[in-house]
C-alpha cells in the first residue's frame, strides 16, 4: 500500500513540478529583454538551451536578489530534469527531443530575463550608494 | 532536543510564515485569500507555541508529544479549509460555493470516519486511540489533499482559469501536499532512515516560499494561458 501510494505521489509530485516550473517561466517570458543583455548573453531573439549554464555563470557575477533564490533553484532543477529526459526517453520518443529543447530555451530565457533584473537592480543599488 | 540543522530549519519556516502574511497584506491580498492567510498565521502561532513546549518540557515529554500531533491535525484541517477556499476561487462564476462546502464537511467527516475505523480495532485505551487517531486522521487528509488539488489542478485547465497568483497558488500547494504524501509513504517503506528528520521539515519550507512569492510579485489581475502548463500539450 506504501508503495502504490509512494507512486502515485511521486507521479503527482513530478506533474506539479513540471507545471509549476512552468507558471514561474511563462510570467516572465512576456517579458523583453534588455539590448545590454542581448549583447552580454549572446541571445538573439529566441534563446537556446545550450546557452543556459553560460547565463547561470553570469547570474552568479551579479549581486544576487534574497526574493529570486527559490526561482531559480526551482528552474535548476527542472533544466536538469530535462536534460535527463533528453538523453533517456527522448531516445525512445523522438517527438520528446522538439519538446525539451524547447523547454531548455525557455528556461535560458529566464534565466536571462533574471540576469536583466539583476543587472537593474545593482545599478539602482549603485545608484543609491552615490547619492548617499 | 532537534540539532541546530533543525532548528534553522525551524526558524527559517517561521520567518517565511511571516513573510507570506506581510507580502499578502503589503500587496492588498490578505482578503482575497482570508484562508490562505489564516493557515499561515496559525501555523506560525503553533510555531511559537511548540517552541515553548519544547524549552520547557524537553523533545520527550508527553506535553509536548501531544502538542505537536494535535496541532499538526488541527494545521491539516487548515490547510484542508484553505485549499476548499482555492474551489471556491476556481469555481465562483458557477454558483455553486453551497454544494463546495457541503461536499467538503461530508469528506473532511468521511475521512475522519475513515481515520477512526483503522485505528479502533487497535486500540483499548481512549487516551492512547485518540492519540493514534488524530495522526491518522493527519496523515489520510494529506493524501486527501493532494487527490483533491490534483481535480482541482484538473478543473483549472478545463475552466481555463487564468490568474496567474491562483494557479501559482495551487500549483505549489499541490507540490507540497505530493512531496509529503510521497515522504509519509517512504517513511512507512523504510522506517529506520534518519534522513525523514530533516526532509520534513525542510519541505515545511516550501509552500509559504512559493506563496510569498505569489503575492509578492505577481499582480492579481495578472493573467496567463493554463493550457501552456499542463505537460501535455491542449
Amino acid at each position: 500500500m506504501a508503495t502504490l501510494i509512494f507512486i502515485l505521489s511521486a507521479a503527482a509530485l513530478l506533474q506539479f513540478f513540471i507545471s509549476y516550473c512552468r507558471s514561474l517561466i511563462a510570467s516572465s517570458i512576456k517579458q523583453p529583454l534588455s539590448a545590454e543583455v542581448r549583447d552580454v548573453t549572446g541571445i538573439p531573439n529566441t534563446a537556446s538551451g545550450e546557452d543556459f549554464v553560460r547565463v547561470i555563470q553570469l547570474l552568479d557575477l551579479c549581486p544576487e536578489r534574497p526574493e529570486e533564490r527559490g526561482r531559480i533553484r526551482a528552474i535548476n532543477a527542472y533544466f536538469r530534469l530535462l536534460n535527463f529526459v533528453r538523453s533517456t526517453l527522448a531516445r525512445i520518443v523522438p517527438a520528446l527531443v522538439a519538446w525539451t529543447e524547447m523547454e531548455r530555451g525557455q528556461c535560458t530565457y529566464f534565466a536571462a530575463v533574471t540576469l536583466d533584473r539583476r543587472i537593474a537592480f545593482s545599478r539602482d543599488m549603485l545608484a543609491q550608494q552615490l547619492d548617499v | 532536543m532537534p540539532s541546530s540543522l533543525g532548528y534553522v530549519i525551524w526558524l527559517l519556516a517561521t520567518l517565511l510564515e511571516v513573510a507570506v502574511v506581510v507580502c499578502a497584506i503589503s500587496r492588498h491580498c490578505f482578503g482575497r485569500y482570508l484562508c490562505l492567510n489564516l493557515y499561515m498565521l496559525s501555523s506560525l502561532f503553533v510555531s511559537v507555541a511548540r517552541y515553548l513546549a519544547l524549552s520547557h518540557f524537553g523533545v520527550r515529554s508527553g506535553e509536548y508529544w501531544y502538542l505537536y500531533y494535535y496541532s499538526d491535525a488541527v494545521l491539516t484541517i487548515f490547510l484542508y479549509l484553505a485549499l476548499i477556499t482555492l474551489y471556491l476561487h476556481v469555481f465562483d462564476e458557477m454558483k455553486v460555493e453551497k454544494y463546495v462546502r457541503l461536499a467538503a464537511v461530508l469528506l473532511l467527516a468521511g475521512t475522519a470516519l475513515f481515520s477512526y475505523g483503522v485505528v479502533h480495532q487497535s486500540f483499548q485505551s481512549s487516551g492512547k486511540m485518540l492519540a493514534s487517531f488524530v495522526f491518522e486522521l493527519s496523515q489520510n487528509l494529506y493524501f486527501v489533499g493532494l487527490v483533491l488539488t490534483y481535480v482541482l489542478w484538473g478543473a483549472i485547465l478545463k475552466l481555463r482559469e487564468s490568474r496567474t497568483q491562483l494557479i501559482q497558488l495551487v500549483l505549489s500547494l499541490g507540490v507540497y501536499f505530493s512531496a509529503f504524501a510521497a515522504t509519509f509513504a517512504l517513511e512507512n517503506m523504510f522506517p529506520n532512515l534518519q534522513f525523514f528528520a530533516y526532509i520534513v521539515p525542510a519541505l515545511g519550507c516550501l509552500l509559504p516560499l512559493a506563496w510569498a512569492y505569489a503575492f509578492w510579485r505577481l499582480a492579481p489581475d495578472a493573467r496567463m494561458v493554463p493550457a501552456r502548463l499542463a505537460m501535455v500539450p491542449r
